[in-house]
């Protein structure tokens, strides 16, 4: 059986992990600005606004 | 009597807490009568009286009845209970970060050779827990508590769990600062508590954590607001760092020291991954749900752009995780994680700035009122010194820039702009919001913020200037060689050199105090005897107003 050496793990830290952050933030980017979002966005940002108390 | 019984319904938090607080005397008093080592004694009786006082409270509460705070609209009382509990924290940190300052610049002043716990080395841990998980986490705890609920439009969840966090933490908190008195430490910064301390606040966190998930689940509000984001992933990341750093095997159940699951260099790493992550989501991601709740709330407008503070949200957290080897930049730990480290932190910068940017411009429109609001003002220049501090910590992540300030005191410059200004004003700011909020009571004096903050903003200034200064010129001093390749001085010559700008800080720290005994003051007054709120306009027609 094979086992994984410190150099596959640093290997596969150094190359994958650009394309995990990039897809992570595409993502979060995305869900961000897509335009169906933009009303509830909109709404949410008044969230502390509408407090009945204070 | 029978029809009483059947009308209470079963309660989880009626039975937990009472158990906790039971077995944790129990062990509280075992620890007292059985260890053979004084400070771990006098730590028994400590944290059974804290047991004791809780349990008594309990009763006292909840036996037979049900408190206010659990039939209002939302759970207000624990939150006035953290504000009190954190201006009582901040004050005794402060006057503790005083001492240690004038130690430094007069070590003969409190050299007590027979009294062990005013040595620097114990009152240093004292001071820098006090600041940040006594001041900081009491803030921490109250304001996550009274924006959840207000965003969440719904009451805090389970029952009289909230009450128990509070006072669990608290004696966290008494607990790990007298270990330090007594001379317990694991040595690691910001995580000196030893294991026992360490598995408390472990249950009382576990406890935060489903008080404050639990009012998102049963929230009607639709959308979860973004300050909530970061008040639960400091929450969980706080449980993660917490229980993985604090990893460790006691010598003996009965003994305060322990063995960390790691040795050298990975001990290193997991140290200072918790370390820069304690202040990346404690001192950061907590503080800004801070700021995107009360910023908004003060200045009466919407943050400017809820879609960048989702982008905020997200590139912090993921990035945040990743900086801090560069607190092990020249060391044993491997070339490539060192530029790791420096890299992430480097990206930083801009999620940083992000977030600045969206909490400076939610004034745009309504500058005026900084002019006519302290506390706004408060609030938005502590958003300022964020930004200025998360520009100069990845500078300073750089190697070449680190080669010169690590180990000097440009890092406690630094740390202290951050905490001064960023997490300090932040907190006085929401709290300056929240006691005439919670109280219904106008604030006493405008006036005395204004003289609060202009003084402990020349605190700061003072503070940071001389210890950039003395910071860079101890650099330089350790790296100047003479001609003949020897170390040009001395180091009690670099010592010597930073004499007048430790007396600079002292007297910046004293302004910081001096301006939060102000704020104490202030709010006392505001409690005691400031007018009533104003009400709300009245909503009567005037025609029936007239009738009546």
């Amino acid at each position: 059986m094979y086992h994984w050496a410190y150099e596959d793990v640093l290997a596969f830290a150094k190359s994958w992990s650009v394309v995990y952050f990039s897809l992570m933030f595409l993502a979060a980017f995305a869900y961000a600005y897509w335009p169906k979002n933009r009303e509830r966005f909109r709404r949410a940002a008044h969230i502390p606004l509408r407090d009945e108390d204070a | 009597m029978q029809a009483d019984v059947a009308q209470t319904p079963w309660r989880f938090d009626h039975f937990f807490i009472p158990l906790v607080l039971f077995l944790g005397f129990a062990a509280a008093l075992f620890e007292a009568a059985r260890s053979p080592e004084a400070p771990m004694v006098a730590q028994g009786w400590i944290f059974a009286i804290c047991m004791g006082l809780t349990g008594i409270w309990y009763m006292w509460m909840y036996a037979g009845r049900t408190p206010a705070d659990e039939t209002r609209t939302y759970a207000d009382g624990v939150v006035k209970a953290g504000v009190i509990a954190a201006m009582f924290w901040g004050i005794a940190g402060m006057l503790v970060g005083v001492i240690i300052a004038l130690q430094l610049s007069f070590p003969n002043l409190f050299y007590l050779p027979n009294e062990a716990w005013t040595n620097f080395g114990r009152l240093r841990p004292l001071h820098t827990s006090a600041v940040i998980f006594a001041f900081g986490g009491n803030v921490l705890i109250a304001t996550s508590f009274y924006v959840v609920q207000r965003t969440c439009r719904a009451h805090l969840f389970g029952g009289s769990l909230p009450w128990f966090v509070m006072w669990g933490y608290n004696t966290f908190i008494i607990l790990a600062g007298t270990g330090y008195l007594l001379g317990i430490s694991q040595s690691r910064e910001y995580a000196e508590p030893e294991w026992y301390a360490d598995i408390w606040l472990t249950i009382v966190w576990v406890c935060y954590l489903a008080v404050f998930l639990g009012t998102l689940i049963k929230r009607k509000e639709p959308h979860i607001y973004v300050a909530n984001w970061f008040y639960l992933a400091f929450i969980i990341t706080i449980a993660i760092l917490h229980v993985v750093n604090n990893l460790a095997m006691p010598i003996s159940l009965l003994q305060s020291k322990s063995y960390s699951l790691f040795s050298g260099v990975q001990d290193a790493l997991t140290q200072w991954w918790y370390g820069h992550n304690a202040v990346g989501f404690f001192l950061t991601a907590g503080f800004l749900g801070i700021m995107y709740y009360f910023i908004p709330k003060r200045a009466e407008r919407p943050v400017y752009s809820y879609r960048l503070s989702i982008i905020h949200f997200w590139s912090l957290i993921f990035i945040y995780i990743w900086a801090g080897p560069h607190h092990l930049l020249y060391t044993a730990l491997p070339e490539w994680a060192q530029t790791l480290g420096m890299t992430f932190s480097i990206i930083l910068w801009m999620p940083s700035w992000g977030g600045m940017i969206n909490g400076l411009m939610t004034l745009s429109g309504a500058w005026d009122k900084l002019r006519t609001d302290p506390v706004l003002r408060m609030l938005v220049v502590s958003v300022a010194f964020y930004g200025m501090s998360t520009f100069e910590g990845p500078v300073m992540s750089i190697k070449a820039v680190n080669a010169l300030s690590h180990y000097t005191n440009w890092t406690i410059g630094h740390v202290h702009s951050g905490a001064l200004g960023w997490v300090g004003y932040v907190s006085f700011g929401a709290i300056y919001c929240l006691v005439p909020w919670l109280w219904k009571k106008q604030l006493y004096s405008n006036a005395l913020v204004e003289w609060h903050f202009w003084i402990s903003t020349l605190g700061i200034v003072l503070y940071i200037t001389s210890m950039w200064v003395a910071g860079i010129m101890q650099g330089l001093m350790w790296r100047a060689y003479n001609d003949f390749g020897f170390l040009e001085y001395a180091f009690i010559e670099v010592v010597e050199a930073m004499h007048p700008y430790y007396i600079i800080r002292a007297v910046g720290g004293l302004l910081y105090l001096g301006g939060a005994l102000l704020m104490v003051f202030n709010l006392w007054k505001t409690v005691r005897s400031g007018a009533p709120a104003a009400a709300p306009i009245a909503v009567v027609p005037a025609v029936a107003a007239e009738a009546a």
